[in-house]
């Protein structure tokens, strides 16, 4: 148990550390490897959770694509760092209130579940479903037997996300030459070489 | 005594040991791999390849150890100082984290995680990080092509490694490495390559993995960065791509990191589609012998079966010419992403309808 409470509380100093650089950072590329090392930690927690699966989807989820995509863009940003510090003093006070906000819920919810556990009375099937059932199966037969509608509207609604993003970035240059593998395949010297006999002294004309 | 061992401080000291004998033997490994990538290739274009340092040249990669550790360390004026040395670092991290649910004998493993292929998964799509950050940090065009190249290449990979990966979990029935190679015992024929056991009937999702078993393999070499997919460094356009800037210790601790991930992506294969650890043939023998003796045994073939697939990158590396950028994109996202796809709804379905799952 001592091993875990220094892992505990290892990864929750970190955590909440990161996450204070995240806003604090000059540079915004900091920013988000800070954002990443949070994420990071937050997986780490799961693990001691023992929801290793959860703990695993995280970092391949968002560390591994999310926040890379994340970095991508913002190295590509040229941000001008003295412009981004200009309106802190004005937007301080709305971020201040709703910071506060978050905090307060949040508290209210921890001690709620502190009082009475998971949602109370209504308690929904824990992630582990006993010994012998890895998370992953527990999941899974939670995820589509009982609450198999969401999932699948869940699913709809990211491919409609997906297929709108693709729709908004998607243009067709008239003029573009594009390669066509199968075309290029099916070439054979008959039909992609032509031989021609000039005469000593001319050219070929088309 | 036993006692000791079962105490807080006692299994801190026995993992640090198995984390230690772990990566030594994959270091000094390495160092013999990395030459005998180098005279395969030399090989393969009539050349010698290195022979100077002690006998065949096998102490070569020692030398170039020590070279790169004596070297100084130039750090570019207008890098990024932290994040330009944090990114070997974190190749070099993340490549040996990796092994740590690697099994490498029958309860030969340092943590038997019950998602250890998703934790192979994660480690291996992070490795995308000392790539992308030693590429910015360098704050220089080459290494930030390189690693824009690199971001878009891996990631672009991992989506049908991921869908590969899935095909062998549904096969296997768990996500747990160990039970995985456990489910490919007795002959190559249970192998996951042949449609992971079943009888003869099972031979049939050979049909599906062996395309699986290729796709896989250009994929890892994609992952890696190795030729011919090694856009991100590619030497002719970038001169050497997210690593120009870096020299000394953190450039050797980038090549170790990416050797390592080689192997690490070698033992992938081994364990997902080639049975692990097991001999291709019944091993009913070994029951009888020392426990020890077995494991040495089981140890030597997957250790082989390793290397042989390091041998294939090697062959790789020297028989084909570089991708074009686009044609790279082509590949992972218009064929073998849907082919992948296409495999997870066939292995799922032949599993429901026809063979009925393992577990």
């Amino acid at each position: 148990m001592a091993l875990q409470a220094i892992a505990f509380y290892l990864l929750a100093a970190v955590t909440v550390a990161s996450g204070f650089c995240v806003v604090s950072a000059r540079n915004p590329v900091h920013s988000v490897l800070w954002l990443i090392l949070a994420f990071f930690s937050a997986a780490g927690l799961f693990v001691l959770m023992g929801a290793e699966f959860l703990a695993m989807l995280l970092v391949v989820v968002y560390v591994g694509a999310v926040a890379v995509l994340f970095l991508f863009v913002v190295m590509m940003l040229d941000v001008d760092f003295a412009a981004l510090r200009q309106g802190f003093a004005r937007y301080m006070p709305v971020g201040l209130l709703i910071a506060g906000f978050l905090a307060a819920e949040m508290v209210l919810v921890s001690s709620t579940v502190a009082a009475r556990g998971a949602a109370g009375a209504n308690a929904i099937p824990m992630a582990s479903g006993g010994a012998d059932v890895t998370n992953a199966e527990a999941i899974g037969r939670v995820l589509y037997t009982d609450y198999v509608y969401f999932f699948q509207a869940a699913g709809l609604v990211l491919l409609v996300a997906m297929i709108g993003a693709i729709v908004l970035t998607l243009r067709h240059k008239p003029g573009v030459k594009r390669q066509s593998v199968m075309e290029q395949m099916r070439r054979t010297p008959a039909t992609g070489m032509k031989l021609a006999n000039p005469k000593p002294g001319e050219g070929i004309g088309e | 005594m036993t006692d000791f061992w079962t105490t807080p401080a006692g299994w801190t000291l026995i993992t640090v040991g198995q984390i230690l004998a772990v990566t030594i033997w994959i270091l000094l490994s390495l160092a013999f791999l990395l030459l005998a990538d180098r005279k395969i290739w030399a090989g393969v274009q009539m050349r010698k390849g290195p022979n100077v340092v002690g006998p065949f040249g096998l102490l070569q990669s020692f030398a170039d150890f020590l070279k790169f550790l004596l070297k100084e360390v130039v750090i570019p004026a207008g890098a990024d100082k932290s994040v330009f040395l944090l990114a070997p670092l974190i190749t070099f991290i993340l490549a040996f984290g990796a092994w740590a649910v690697v099994p490498l004998a029958p309860g030969w493993v340092i943590a038997d995680l019950n998602v250890g292929i998703l934790y192979l998964f994660a480690v291996s799509s992070l490795g995308v990080y000392g790539i992308i950050m030693g590429g910015w940090a360098s704050n220089s065009k080459y290494p930030f092509l390189g690693s824009l190249r690199s971001a878009a290449q891996m990631v672009s990979y991992e989506v049908s490694i991921g869908f590969v990966i899935i095909t062998v979990i549904l096969l296997a029935g768990s996500m747990n490495l160990t039970a995985i190679v456990d489910g490919q015992a007795g002959g190559f024929w249970n192998w996951n390559v042949l449609g992971g056991g079943g009888g003869l009937g099972g031979l049939l999702g050979a049909v599906v993995m062996i395309p699986m078993t290729v796709i896989f393999f250009i994929s890892a070499l994609a992952e890696t960065n190795r030729p011919p997919f090694d856009l991100p460094e590619a030497e002719s356009e970038l001169v050497a791509g997210y690593q120009v800037e870096y020299s000394s210790t953190p450039y050797l601790l980038f090549m170790i990191g990416e050797y390592a991930n080689i192997v690490l992506m070698c033992a992938m294969i081994t364990i997902l589609f080639f049975g692990g650890w097991h001999a291709p043939f019944p091993t009913g023998f070994t029951d009888s012998w020392a426990p020890t003796a077995a494991s040495v045994f089981y140890f030597l073939w997957f250790f082989g079966k390793v290397v042989f697939f390091f041998f294939m990158f090697a062959m790789v590396k020297a028989i084909v010419p570089r991708y074009r950028y686009d044609q790279l994109m082509r590949l992972g996202w218009k064929v073998f992403l849907p082919t992948s796809l296409a495999a997870v709804c066939l292995v799922a379905g032949w599993l429901v309808y026809v063979r009925g799952p393992v577990a």
